[in-house]
């Protein structure tokens, strides 16, 4: 009986890679791209100001709230926080991954890459809590800062409008620091990978050819790692801009995209809104995603 | 692998940033010993354990933790099912359209989890769903099927084809091939994929905050210790054991993977 089920299906690979396919892709289809469809044709139908119920009809209303100046503004910062971050995060991600690429014995390579993804993959949740105990006031950075006297430098930090607050939990710069701490990893993964491609040929070519240690970095090993920055940016911008769990948890009460999205469906019920909101990120990456392509950042993936 | 030494700076920086990656976590350990209730102060103003009894005896968090438990388990299923599937099928044949699988299956991944969760919940209600544990469980699915998918079909790429021939030449029917082949060589691929899906599943709070409706998992009652700390030690064991509960399997998981991509180096 199994034979001879066997035998037929042997005898048909199409119904067979249609069996295979259909249980994944039906899924992926109906119920994922399904609901991105949904959510698209949301942001196009209005709510009602009075009864506060959906109206199931095409209007370009709903976008034109995202161009007030409110809404523009936490567009502006959820977009500038992004920006900086991915900045940081490459900057920071460099020497670990150049030393995982070029100086680490295989054994280590292997002990060090675990150490990277496992904040990778692990605990976004409690990773965020963390700082919250790390940042508290009376917690433990405020206990080194003032054990090195170093409490003017934080005053001074602080008193900045725009990044500063009363306290470095409640500040822009709070956040600044949780969202590099909490996409490093996905930086430092490609970059290392990229690094690893840079020939070591190349490197002691450039050195005996005279040049400084800078100079092969600037001339040299930059351009080759340059992919492997752009493809880890493409994952500490995308979530930064999707974020909401850091801004609600960290800094002060200036919205973030993902927060006004998360407040517009739930407390207001305005999925409309909220769904025009969150067509903003799905936007900004899908230009992001172009221009990295063109950069050559997905051969780095 | 040129074995110079590596510059004292460098070295200095690259400790620098692994201790910023993992200090952090070990602090909220040494959190779970503080007595003080109401602040998170440092240095600690005493020992105790008591909180580890205190979160054991708490209903509400044992329910989080079971339905927590049963999400990841029942995601994670379905996870392996269908990633093993779509494995199998894009590594089997050529067809029309293959490339923009993995580009669906990344999809999930890819997008903010905001994205997800509010296109679920755009789903949800516009057909009157009623918020219940399979809808924590679709939307978690969609992001671990990928972790799966990836795991197996590197596997499979690395098994050669002649042991699926040879099986079926010596007159193993498709089934006991599977079962006797393809299985014991694509199974710790299964379980790395299985453990990371379920890690994946068992921390995830953005997409679930909006399919889980009145429904607490353990991340959720942890998200809302984040904005109004009322239990703040009770909150420190129960972020312990969520670290502990999903570092295990995604080390292993890490081992797993390393280990067979060493055994690959070996031939080269």
């Amino acid at each position: 009986m199994l034979t001879r089920l066997s035998t037929y299906f042997y005898q048909r690979p199409r119904l067979v890679l249609f069996l295979f396919l259909a249980p994944p892709l039906l899924y992926l289809l109906v119920v994922y791209l399904g609901s991105l469809f949904l959510l698209l044709i949301n942001s196009f139908y209005s709510i009602d100001d009075f009864t506060g119920l959906i109206i199931r009809e095409f209007t370009l209303k709903t976008y034109a709230q995202i161009f007030e100046p409110a809404n523009r503004e936490i567009f502006a910062r959820t977009a500038s926080m992004a920006f900086v971050v991915t900045i940081a995060s490459a900057i920071i991600s460099f020497p670990l991954a150049y030393y995982i690429a070029k100086y680490a014995s295989p054994r280590l390579k292997t002990w060090l890459l675990i150490g990277v993804t496992i904040p990778l993959w692990s605990s976004y949740l409690v990773r965020v809590y963390s700082w919250k105990l790390i940042l508290a006031q009376e917690g433990i950075l405020s206990w080194f800062i003032r054990l090195f006297g170093l409490e003017g430098v934080l005053q001074w930090l602080l008193s900045f409008e725009g990044i500063g607050g009363s306290s470095l939990a409640l500040s822009p710069i709070g956040m600044f620091i949780v969202f590099v701490y909490i996409w490093l990893p996905y930086m430092i993964i490609p970059v290392q990978t990229a690094l690893e491609r840079v020939p070591n040929s190349l490197i002691e070519a450039s050195g005996d050819l005279g040049a400084k240690p800078l100079q092969t970095f600037r001339t040299v090993i930059l351009p080759m790692a340059f992919p492997g920055v752009i493809a880890g940016s493409i994952f500490t911008f995308s979530l930064t801009l999707g974020d909401f769990i850091i801004p609600l948890a960290i800094g002060n009460s200036k919205f973030f995209i993902g927060q006004a999205v998360y407040s517009y469906q739930g407390t207001a019920g305005n999925i409309p809104l909220a769904a025009a909101m969150t067509m903003g990120p799905v936007v900004i990456m899908i230009i992001y995603l172009l221009i990295a392509r063109r950069l050559g950042a997905f051969d780095a993936l | 692998m040129h074995s110079k030494k590596a510059p004292l700076g460098l070295t200095i920086a690259a400790i620098g940033t692994l201790l910023f990656l993992h200090v952090p976590m070990l602090i909220i350990f040494l959190y779970t010993f503080t007595p003080d209730e109401t602040t998170y102060t440092f240095p600690l103003p005493g020992f105790t354990t008591k909180w580890f009894g205190v979160a054991l005896q708490r209903a509400d968090l044992w329910r989080s933790l079971i339905l927590s438990l049963q999400v990841a388990t029942v995601a994670t299923i379905a996870a392996l099912i269908l990633g093993t599937l779509a494995a199998a099928a894009v590594y089997r044949s050529n067809f029309f359209g293959r490339e923009s699988i993995s580009f669906l299956l990344v999809l999930p991944i890819a997008l903010p989890g905001i994205v997800s969760g509010i296109a679920l919940r755009t789903a949800i209600g516009g057909f009157d769903i009623p918020f219940s544990f399979w809808t924590i469980v679709i939307g978690h699915a969609t992001f671990c099927v990928v972790v799966v998918y990836n795991n197996v079909l590197a596997r499979f790429r690395r098994t050669s084809a002649s042991m699926i021939e040879a099986s079926m030449d010596l007159g193993a029917n498709s089934f006991q091939t599977f079962r006797h082949v393809v299985l014991p060589n694509i199974a710790t691929a299964l379980l790395a994929g299985g453990m990371l899906a379920f890690a994946l599943s068992f921390d995830e709070v953005i997409v679930t905050t909006f399919t889980a409706g009145q429904q607490t998992t353990l991340p959720i009652w942890i998200f809302s210790q984040l904005n109004r700390p009322r239990d703040r030690p009770v909150t420190n064991v129960v972020a312990t054991f969520v670290i502990l509960i999903t570092f295990i399997p995604i080390f292993l998981a890490q081992r797993i993977s390393a280990s067979s991509s060493d055994t690959e180096g070996e031939n080269k």
